[in-house]
Formats: structure tokens, sequence, C-alpha cells
């Protein structure tokens, strides 16, 4: 991004953030969605990850899905739409199966992975936060993280948040 | 005949608007940009964008399944 392009985003001075607390596949889109939606729309964008959605900033991610808790949860198979019952989420296999097939519809839809569209964050210049208190109660290291991220705790959130024109927790 | 032209067919929301607003970024002001899309959603979404963010949608067609667009960069 250039200077002249920095200014441009400046002087529009709509600004969002984002709270990510979780990491499964099918939670991890909607922030990074909007996320990198809002950005390519002039949007100052700041995502903070905390709890489970802290390893989505680890720099090998392999997020998955589950039936467990998703009690509408439904996968279009031979034609009809079959239900995921949460029973599902207890046989072995179940989960990862279903993230297996989550995935092959993803690719089969041209739905961008979230790998893609993190990578995209990184380029449109998402400030991407790390809780350091979650850091801390799931041992993870900053080199464990992608660079150029950085860490904050919730001050850092709250004086980000009551400039932000849009404030969502996902 | 636009100055640029971005092949997003096949892809998914939110990877045309992505991809479009990484094309516009190398297009001079007043470039003209031609997308491609298959993705019905993009209809509302690229004039959501256009609005949003001041570029301009100087044409509009669609062929079959394909939506084609012709974004001015001027913003």
């Amino acid at each position: 991004m250039d200077t002249q392009e920095k200014d441009d985003l400046a002087a529009n001075a709509k600004s969002m953030s984002i709270i990510v607390t979780k990491g499964s596949l099918d939670w991890a889109y909607p922030p990074f969605i909007l996320g990198t939606t809002a950005a390519a729309m002039g949007v100052d964008v700041t995502m903070f990850f905390t709890f489970y959605g802290l390893p989505l900033l680890l720099k090998e991610i392999n997020p998955q899905v589950t039936a467990l808790g998703n009690a509408a949860m439904k996968m279009p198979m031979m034609g009809m739409h079959i239900g995921m019952p949460n029973i599902m989420g207890m046989i072995p296999g179940a989960d990862a199966a279903a993230t297996v097939m989550m995935k092959n519809l993803i690719k089969k839809k041209g739905v961008a992975s979230i790998e893609e569209l993190r990578d995209a964050a990184v380029e449109s210049d998402i400030k991407l936060v790390a809780c350091q208190m979650t850091m801390d109660l799931f041992e993870y290291k900053l080199e464990d993280m992608i660079p150029g991220i950085t860490i904050g705790g919730a001050a850092t959130y709250m004086e980000n948040a009551l400039k932000a024109d849009i404030n969502l927790f996902i | 005949m636009a100055d640029m032209v971005l092949d997003a067919k096949g892809l998914n929301c939110p990877l045309p608007i992505l991809k479009a607003k990484k094309a516009l970024k190398d297009l001079p002001p007043g470039g003209t940009l031609e997308v491609l899309t298959t993705d019905p959603g993009s209809v509302v979404d690229f004039a959501a964008f256009c609005r949003t963010t001041g570029n301009e949608i100087v044409e509009q067609s669609q062929d079959g399944n394909v939506y084609r667009y012709v974004i001015k960069h001027t913003a």
C-alpha cells in the first residue's frame, strides 16, 4: 500500500473491529470474509483473536468442523440435505469426515480457503491482534504465530472499539 | 475495451470483490476494469462495493450465467 492510498484510507475514516472467539472451520469464515471485504471497501479493520479464535493466527492452521453444538447443521448429500445431529460428534472420525466433506464443498463451490482469506487480510493491512491472556493461558508463543501480528489485551481492544464505527463479536 | 480484465468466474463471495479491489489498485485513476463472474450475488455486491468506494460501474451485462461489469477506477 503506498502513502497516497494510506491517506485515502485515513480520509474515509470508517473503521471496524471484530473479536474472533472461535476457531472451527465454519466459525472462522464470517470474521475473515467481513474483515477482508471491509478492508477492500476502504474500511480500517482490526481483528482481535481471543480464546479459541487465537489459533487462527498460528503459522500452520487446520480448522475442523464439528457437529457438536451445531444443532442446525445440515450437509448437501445425494441431492438432499442430511442433518448432522449432535450425537454424530461423539462417533470417532465423524468430525474428520464432516471436515473433509466441508472442505470438498468449499473447493467445489469456489469458496476461498481460510488460509487464502487470512493472506488477503495480511495483504490488505488488517491489524491482527493476539490476546496476550489467551497466549499465556493456552501456552502459545509469538514465534508460533504468523509475522506482523501485535499483542494486546482488553484495554487495547477497548481503545480501538471506542473509536470504531462497527464492532462485531463473532 | 477495458484497460484490464479480471476473470473471477467460478469464484464465490467475497473473492470476486477482493480480486477486483486488488486489480483496481494497479489501475491509474480513470482506468477501466472488466470483471467476469458467475456468482449471482455479485450483482448486488458489486453495486454496493462501488457505491461505498466511489468507483463507478460504467457497463453491466449478463450472458447466460456469466455476469460482466466494467468498473471505472475513480477512487
